[in-house]
């Protein structure tokens, strides 16, 4: 009586997914060590943090690609690793993800792809998948590109019309893996507007995944940065630039010296350059 | 040090066999996951296409050459025994009984196997297969089911169509050229041939190695490091495995069907 009472409370919290606890190693390295996170429904969340930090790798561990060593992630308040492959499955079909590289279907056009999501769930007439392509297409600048295959594609369009799939489905959850890298100004625009609207119009809950600092403090309502294993600062972009911590605001700033280093772990470089002589 | 490489094998061996465990699971998921037609079938087609018929120019030309070889060696040796009328059953024995299922099997490997175990490596490369998989479609359904009974549907026939053509080729090579009697060539050959213990067998060993090919092919490419070395890599261990699995699986084939 008492676990079903809990249930409830979760599905009802705004919660949309919390990690608790989270430790992750990818072979020997440690990626997470006791990080916890929460994204509120509805709203738009942001995870900063320096490139090979393992941004990527929570969105997988959010999508169930993965399994944590340690820690929970719920999304709705069920546990993603603790369910069967059965379903995750059925548990995905809620949510989206936009990959860093696209990963588009190279053996079909952009159209073809659009509407992949959609034929795969759905048993809607091919006229009616022709219209909502055409309008994900059209909300990406991308309508007359709709015969090309993904080869014939720049790196920037190839991410819009990943974009495009990714919303195909209206999804509850979206995470945004690099959105806005190679687009030009105007691209970027319309892939900051569209997460904003898609967010604010359908109710859905997104989490960008980004090093630009700029559009991220533009469009989100919540800000994580990540760094060193841990969540470093987090708040409303509001609160995050008065944070007080200097390794949240070097991030910020983009300063290269600082408190965070910005090489990847290695031996001091002038040991290395010594070993050559 | 003897315990660390003993370590070192204990850990290759729960590799090695979780590996072929990972291969089994996902060759049952493949085979036995309930399949959906309406979507199922437009792909198969394809794959039917790839696999297939565009493995079979190399298979015709194949068989064209190893039928007119047979013609030759066979009638060098028979006709010093006179016995040249027989011709026609050792061409189309050796066809039906080994050179058609294994070399078919030897260059679909090497044709259709590479080209997937290669294709597949590269879509796990460009995470579209994770992406699959976020969209809630599952990749052994949709990637993995239909290249492997294309695999396990075309190998046989073209085995048939291999040893057909090879048998042809006998002719061209042993009558119309060496002179021997056409129709001692097919008339021995129809007495000689049975329909159970020589042409059923044949198609067994065929649809046995495909099994096999695919397994292989898929396998190694759904497991591929995803960087262009181990793409690289996964494609030569399809080819090599892959060949040395149906050579293996023909002796014991052979023992079991033709040894009593
Ligand atoms: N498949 C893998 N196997 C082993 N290690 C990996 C793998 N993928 C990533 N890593 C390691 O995990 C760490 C985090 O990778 P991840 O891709 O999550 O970083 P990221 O924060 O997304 O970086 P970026 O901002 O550059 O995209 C990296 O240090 C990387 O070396
Ligand atoms: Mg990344």
């Amino acid at each position: 009586m008492q676990a079903r009472e809990q249930w409830m409370e979760r599905i009802l919290s705004d919660l949309m997914v919390d990690i608790q606890n989270l430790t992750f190693s990818r072979g020997e390295r440690l990626i997470y060590d006791g990080m916890s996170m929460q994204v509120k429904r509805g709203q738009v969340t942001a995870i900063m943090g320096p490139s090979g930090i393992g941004k990527t790798t929570l969105l997988k561990l959010i999508g169930g690609q993965l399994k944590p060593e340690r820690g929970d992630i719920l999304y709705q308040g069920r546990s993603i690793p603790k369910m069967s492959r059965a379903e995750l499955y059925q548990t995905r079909k809620s949510m989206s993800m936009l990959f860093q590289s696209g990963a588009l279907f190279s053996e079909m056009t952009v159209f073809d792809n659009v509407a992949f999501p959609i034929r795969e769930h759905t048993k809607l007439p091919e006229t009616l998948i022709r219209t909502m392509v055409l309008m994900k297409l059209e909300a990406v600048g991308l309508r007359g590109a709709r015969d090309l295959m993904p080869s014939e594609l720049s790196g920037g369009m190839a991410r819009r019309a990943a974009l495009a799939r990714a919303i195909a489905l209206d999804p509850q959850l979206i995470m945004y893996d690099e959105p806005f890298a190679g687009q030009d100004p105007i691209s970027m625009g319309i892939v900051v507007k569209l997460i904003r609207e898609l967010n604010n119009a359908l109710g859905l809950t997104s989490i960008v995944v980004s090093h630009d600092v700029p559009e991220v403090m533009s469009i989100a309502d919540y800000v994580y940065v990540v760094a060193e294993k841990h969540v470093i600062g987090e708040g409303t972009p509001e609160q995050l630039r008065q944070h007080a911590s200097p390794l949240v605001q070097q991030f910020l700033k983009g300063e290269a010296d600082g408190a965070v280093p910005f090489h990847f772990k290695a031996a001091p470089y002038a040991d290395e350059l010594m070993e050559l002589l | 040090m003897f315990v660390n490489r003993l370590q070192r094998l204990g850990a290759d061996t729960i590799q090695t066999v979780a590996g072929l465990g990972r291969a089994t699971l996902m060759l049952i998921g493949a085979v036995f996951g309930k399949p959906d037609v309406r979507k199922g079938f437009p792909l198969l087609i394809k794959q039917l296409y790839v696999v297939g018929v565009l493995s079979l120019l190399i298979i015709v030309v194949s068989g064209l050459f190893i039928g007119m070889v047979l013609g030759l060696q066979g009638y060098t040796v028979l006709v010093k025994f006179g016995a040249e009328g027989m011709l026609g059953p050792l061409v189309a024995l050796s066809l039906l009984r080994e050179l058609g299922p294994v070399v078919t099997a030897l260059l679909f490997a090497g044709r259709a196997g590479s080209a997937l175990t290669a294709e597949i490596g590269l879509m796990k490369a460009t995470e579209q297969i994770s992406s699959m998989e976020m969209m809630a479609v599952d990749p052994l359904r949709r990637i993995i089911a239909p290249r492997f009974w294309a695999g396990v549907i075309s190998m046989p026939l073209l085995a048939v169509v291999f040893t057909a053509v090879g048998i042809l080729g006998g002719h061209l090579v042993g009558v119309d050229w060496l002179g021997v009697d056409a129709g001692s060539y097919w008339s021995a050959m129809q007495a000689n041939v049975d329909l159970y213990q020589d042409v059923f067998n044949g198609i067994i060993k065929s649809i046995v190695f495909a099994f096999v090919v695919m397994a292989i092919a898929l396998h190694k490419g759904f497991d591929a490091v995803p960087t262009s070395e181990g793409i690289a890599k996964a494609t030569t261990e399809t080819v090599v495995t892959a060949s040395l699995a149906v050579l293996a699986f023909d002796f014991v084939l052979t023992a079991l069907m033709f040894g009593g």
